[in-house]
């Protein structure tokens, strides 16, 4: 089963879209239409079919900007001010006003979204000023829906082939990638004028409080292999501090309350079932008021249903238990759990990377570029924030557009052949061992130290901790790691990714010597924000073949926010006297 | 070192009797995003090779046959 055999072919396109989940359909298609004699290979270690963050589907559009409920100019202030303001606005700007065609298409595509008594779009109010959230009543139909759309296009779709490395030019272009299969090890090497990263988040960075590995918030496949290419690749990572932390139910992965529940009025609560959050919206502060009310004498935390009439129950049920996470009826069934007779206990997830909820990532700009020509990203792995399901559907057509346009201007890079033969002696290392390390004990035990010292609050001193004991993993990583087959290469590959994440998520947060978004990265030695030093993104990049970072000013506001307006999302918690 | 077998109880339950592998079905195998379910040389029906679950439904929910059960991972349970 899954044997290794030894093979290498080659073939070239003009845009390689790298991850078959949400953002990268939507790109391959895009360049697709935009060029169709060129060509467009979409590559997926999976199969594209079922795979990503939408696997199942989607319970709704969290930030749908629909004339008539909000504006471009309300939503992207508001994501400023949801992010401390460390924001370049160019490209949420573009998605918000974008967005809307988006979500004609994928109606046209069949995917429905709740609709009023008079046909309009049912939007909820969840965020803490606008009204951005869209149920999608049969959301379950959404990757089929695209899956549809990529063979009427006639697509090239390499499934199985999990991308390890980019490849450059040596005049710093984007020349292509390097893949292996995952089920027979052998190697393909893809020329390609344009590169479009969408692997998702690093959703297995940090271990559930479950202790299952794979029972993670994320879509346990999202291993941060994006982050990991775009580094070697020498590309920019933006504000990786700022940690993506959801409140979810407890051991059970799936979200709790905001975008589905809470437009019925059902809300988080303390052990007493009283509120403590003004605005269930997933943000940083709302998540520090999150793990306040755990650490005291009022945890734990609670989605509270039980004051809600039975037939609405059944209505979120509906949704919850149906679309986006399936077996979650069947988790509180074992439990014996109802949310009409009881409050359901909820807990904080692991850390990750995905600026899908929070705002880090591979730093592009609003064309979904990168800082290196020619490589592109979307989705939960690039930079834009807050963007969710919608904004990698959306990001992923923008990069798709401009990448076939950057493709038709320019001819494959040259690069140096040697880089090939070093990246498969490299990926078939833990091959040729004979006894050894096996990748999950290796992966276990990263993600275990990145409970231990990487889950905020932020300590220097364990952060540095982190670091040694990093180190030592990755000795045993690339001198002992063993693997027997090809399914244990593609782990032991993702073990590689997901100690390169925690390795940036530590350098990262002892970089930015403040506190900001709320939990995502608060630290003890620096308890307070400081606007005057760190207003700012940081960027992470490989200099020298070592981490580097730096400062990089926020550009100008296309929206402007009023001083009043600023600290909105900082007054999260319900006053004594409420 | 050498390597040790841990035993584990899997999450993925296929009914035999219901699966159709052995005429060339490979459904559940396919859509699987973390590629943990095999066709076993021995019975040539689906079963889960590996304990590295979502329990995110895919492989239940397209099955032609209904063959095939999620269960919650016994960890979260």
């Amino acid at each position: 089963m899954d044997d290794l055999i030894d093979g290498l072919s080659e073939v070239s396109c003009d845009v390689l879209v790298i991850g078959g989940g949400t953002a990268g359909p939507m790109a391959a298609l895009k360049a697709k239409r935009k060029n169709p004699d060129a060509t467009v290979i979409l590559l997926e270690k999976a199969n594209v079919k079922r795979s990503g963050a939408i696997s199942m589907g989607m319970d709704g559009l969290n930030n749908a900007v629909i004339p008539g409920y909000a504006t471009p100019e309300q939503y992207t202030k508001e994501i400023t001010i949801a992010n401390d303001g460390i924001v370049d606005q160019k490209p949420v700007y573009k998605y918000a006003q974008r967005c809307y065609s988006i979500i004609e298409e994928l109606d046209s595509y069949g995917i429905r979204f709740l609709k009023n008594e008079n046909g309009d779009f049912a939007v909820k109010k969840v965020h803490h000023i606008g009204t951005y959230v869209l149920p999608m009543p049969n959301g379950e139909t959404v990757k089929k829906a695209l899956y549809r759309q990529l063979r009427r296009a006639r697509l090239l779709i390499s499934n199985r082939y999990m991308a390890t490395r980019l490849l450059t030019g040596n005049d710093g272009r984007i020349a292509g990638a390097i893949a292996v299969n995952t089920r027979t090890a052998e190697f393909l090497v893809l020329k390609a004028k344009a590169v479009i990263l969408c692997c998702g988040a690093a959703g297995r960075l940090g271990l559930p409080t479950s202790g299952y590995m794979f029972g993670t918030y994320e879509n346990a496949a999202n291993s941060g292999d994006g982050y990991a290419m775009a580094y070697y690749a020498g590309a920019a990572l933006a504000n990786l501090e700022c940690f993506q932390i959801n409140p979810l139910i407890k051991d059970y992965n799936g979200p709790a309350c905001a975008y589905v529940a809470g437009p019925y009025g059902a809300y988080t609560a303390n052990n007493t079932g009283s509120r403590f959050i003004e605005c269930d919206y997933w943000s940083g502060q709302m998540m520090l008021e999150f793990f306040n009310e755990l650490q005291s004498g009022k945890g734990p935390v609670f989605l509270k249903l039980n004051h809600l009439h039975g037939n609405t129950v059944s209505e979120i049920e509906k949704t919850l238990h149906n679309v986006e996470r399936p077996t979650r009826g069947l988790f509180h069934q074992g439990r014996g759990t109802d949310y009409r007779n009881e409050m359901v206990e909820m807990h904080i997830s692991e850390i990750g990377f995905c600026s899908g909820h929070s705002a880090s990532g591979v730093f592009v700009d609003e064309f979904a570029r990168t800082t290196v020509p020619g490589l592109y990203a979307a989705g939960d792995m690039a930079s834009v924030p807050h963007n969710y399901m919608l904004g990698a559907f959306t990001n992923g057509s923008v990069a798709g557009e401009d990448a076939m346009t950057y493709a038709k201007g320019v001819d494959f890079a040259a690069f140096d052949p040697a880089e090939v033969e070093t990246e498969r002696t490299r990926v078939l290392a833990p091959t040729r061992r004979e006894d050894g390390i096996p990748p999950n004990q290796v992966e276990y035990k990263t993600r275990r130290l990145v409970n231990d010292y990487l889950q905020p609050p932020k300590v220097t001193r364990k952060y540095e901790l982190a670091k040694r004991r990093f180190a030592e993993v990755r000795e045993d990583l690339e001198m002992r790691m063993m693997v027997r087959n090809a399914h244990e290469l593609m782990r032991s590959l993702e073990a590689a990714s997901i100690l390169d994440c925690a390795d940036m998520a530590a350098h990262a947060s002892l970089y930015r010597t403040e506190s900001r978004w709320g939990l995502y990265h608060l630290r003890t030695d620096y308890p307070t924000k400081n606007n005057e030093d760190w207003f700012c993104h940081t960027l992470l990049r490989k200099q020298d073949d070592r981490m580097a970072s730096e400062k990089r000013a926020v550009q100008p506001y296309v929206v402007p926010i009023a001083d009043e307006e600023k600290d909105l999302y900082d007054k999260q918690r319900i006053r004594a006297s409420a | 070192m050498p390597l040790a077998t841990t035993q584990t109880s899997v999450p993925v339950v296929v009914n035999e009797a219901k699966c159709i592998a052995d005429k060339g079905c490979t459904v559940c195998v396919d859509v699987c995003p973390l590629d943990v379910l095999r066709i076993s040389d021995m019975s040539n029906k689906a079963y889960m090779a590996y304990d590295e679950c979502w329990y995110c439904m895919p492989c239940e929910a397209d099955c032609p046959t209904g063959a095939v059960t999620v269960n919650i991972p016994y960890l979260l349970r």
